[in-house]
């Protein structure tokens, strides 16, 4: 303790003293100050830009979170679109189908009955022909046979046997 | 960018000395080991060396050497002296003539013995009292000695730097370049590590340029303390003396009501612990920063005794396997002395924060006790 006092410089401990407040004054108002300012306004921007950048990330999500569930949405539509136009297609080849098929018979059943009467009139047409060929024929063979005698007996006896053989 | 510039050369000069105080103390060792009979007056010798290091001198000596005749030369240069005995004496260090010669200035003289300056007559003379200490007038000594030469230079260096690095943000978008960026992040450390888990981010703000300040001029003089310079700042008890009075005054006067409640009216506990508990805590604000100036000084001091006692083992041995071997021990030591002079900065700001923090605290007495 003693060599520690007499190792006591007063002088020295006074300028120390001074010069070390001076130091810290000096220092504060031309380092300390500057240094800390600009590293907590650093620090502060480097803060917000971290919060700025999780802001956006959020965002960013969100907005594809959005982006999927309309493009869900617009697949869900077209699906059921695509599925109504198939369920309409089919419905009308349907409806075309018995339409068609309606029609055909009508087609046929007219057809059939335009060829009955077709078939009547030919028929009717053709008895007559018939009945007129059969008289012009009678009338022709009547004729021939009548202008011969012989031919006229022969043909009655001819057919007074025929009626006799009834 | 300029500090780096102007670093490169005061880097390249106590390189320089490095080498040059060295070579030199070894030419001038091996010389003289030529003669025996001057062993036990070589360790006595080494013994005033070392002590007279630890010792605050009036000039700046680089190294120093004996000649051929066997007289003492000295490298360096004088600092100025300053007095005050009835009226301001200001006069060359070189008077002194290295602590060795009466100094005469208008009609006194002066005398330094262990590095105190005394008031003397003509011829010098010091009267000692029963305990050998000197009777003679010890005038105010104001001078720049090597420690106060030392510290303007550091005061110096570290407005250079800290003013490069806190100008540096606004050239450079915010962010430290040059020589600054090693120490940004020690600034950093010391907000975020030092003051603000012992102070509390409320009021940690008004003690930073105290901490900051210390921190660097601790450590740096402790630096300088290992260069080859010799100087030993930090290892003066009037130096850690006045770091450790501003500490007290700050960590008094910056004290809230809950600080002096917790000395004089100990809440939480019985009122007749409280009684006793009041002289032991009063004693306390006075023992702490006390702690804080012993630790430095004693750290620093027996650093240096210890790294100068271990070269002065290599002349001591004088052979190459002892030499060598305490050269080894010296330079491990030296590097342990680099951590040191860091880990001392440290615990002193480390400790100021910690008292700063007591007197600042604000206790919420129904939660806590």
């Amino acid at each position: 303790m003693e060599k520690l006092l007499g190792e006591f410089s007063l002088g020295l401990f006074i300028i120390q003293t001074v010069l070390f407040v001076l130091l810290v004054f000096l220092l504060n108002k031309f380092a300390w100050k500057p240094i800390l300012n600009a590293v907590n306004s650093r620090e502060e921007g480097i803060k917000n830009a971290l919060e700025a950048a999780d802001k956006a990330k959020m965002e960013m999500e969100n907005l594809q979170a959005d982006n999927k569930k309309l493009l869900k949405e617009a697949r869900a539509e077209r699906d059921a679109m695509l599925k109504e136009a198939r369920d309409m297609k089919n419905k009308m080849i349907e409806e075309a189908k018995e339409e068609a098929k309606q029609e055909a018979g009508k087609l046929i059943a007219q057809a059939q009955a335009s060829i009955q009467t077709e078939r009547q009139t030919a028929i009717a047409e053709l008895k007559g022909q018939v009945a007129n060929l059969s008289i012009e024929i009678a009338e022709k063979v009547v004729r021939d046979e009548l202008s011969n005698k012989d031919k006229q007996v022969k043909l009655v006896e001819t057919m007074l046997g025929e009626a006799t053989l009834n | 960018m300029q500090t780096k510039l102007s670093l490169k050369p005061i880097t390249l000069v106590l390189l320089l000395i490095t080498f040059v105080s060295f070579g030199q103390h070894h030419d001038t060792k091996s010389a003289d080991n030529t003669h025996d009979d001057a062993t036990i007056d070589k360790a006595e010798e080494r013994k005033q060396y070392i002590n007279h290091h630890l010792k605050d001198t009036h000039d700046f000596t680089l190294f120093s050497y004996t000649k051929a005749n066997g007289e003492k030369g000295h490298i360096g240069f004088p600092l100025p002296v300053i007095l005050w005995d009835n009226g301001l004496k200001i006069f060359s260090s070189s008077k002194f003539h290295h602590e060795e010669a009466v100094a005469e200035h208008n009609g006194n003289f002066y005398k330094i013995e262990h590095s105190m300056v005394y008031k003397t007559d003509a011829a010098g003379t010091i009267t000692y009292d029963d305990h050998h200490h000197p009777t003679n007038v010890k005038p105010l000594d104001l001078s720049i000695t090597k420690s106060v030469f030392m510290i303007i230079v550091t005061g110096i260096l570290m407005l250079l730097l800290f003013r490069g690095l806190g100008k540096s943000y606004g050239k450079n978008n915010g962010i430290a370049s040059g020589l600054g960026r090693f120490f940004e992040p020690i600034i950093l450390y010391i907000r975020d590590d030092v003051a603000i888990p012992n102070i509390g981010e409320k009021h940690y703000k008004k003690y930073m340029s105290f901490l900051l300040t210390v921190f660097f001029f601790v450590w740096f003089l402790n630096i300088f303390g290992l260069t080859p310079l010799g100087v030993n700042v930090t290892g003066n008890i009037a130096i850690t003396f006045s770091l450790a009075l501003l500490t007290f005054l700050i960590t008094t006067f910056t004290a809230k009501k809950d600080y002096w409640q917790h000395i004089f009216w100990m809440p939480g506990v019985p009122y007749l612990m409280r009684i006793v508990l009041a002289p032991i805590e009063l004693l306390g604000i006075f023992i702490k920063p006390f702690s804080l100036l012993i630790r430095l000084y004693a750290n620093m001091q027996a650093g240096h005794i210890v790294l100068m006692s271990l070269i002065a083992l290599m002349y001591l041995f004088n052979s190459i396997i002892g030499s060598s071997l305490s050269f080894l021990l010296s330079f491990a030591i030296s590097l342990i002395e680099v951590l040191v002079a860091l880990l001392q900065a440290y615990i002193f700001t480390m400790l100021a924060a910690l008292y700063f923090g007591m007197a600042s605290e604000e206790h919420h007495h129904e939660e806590a006790h």
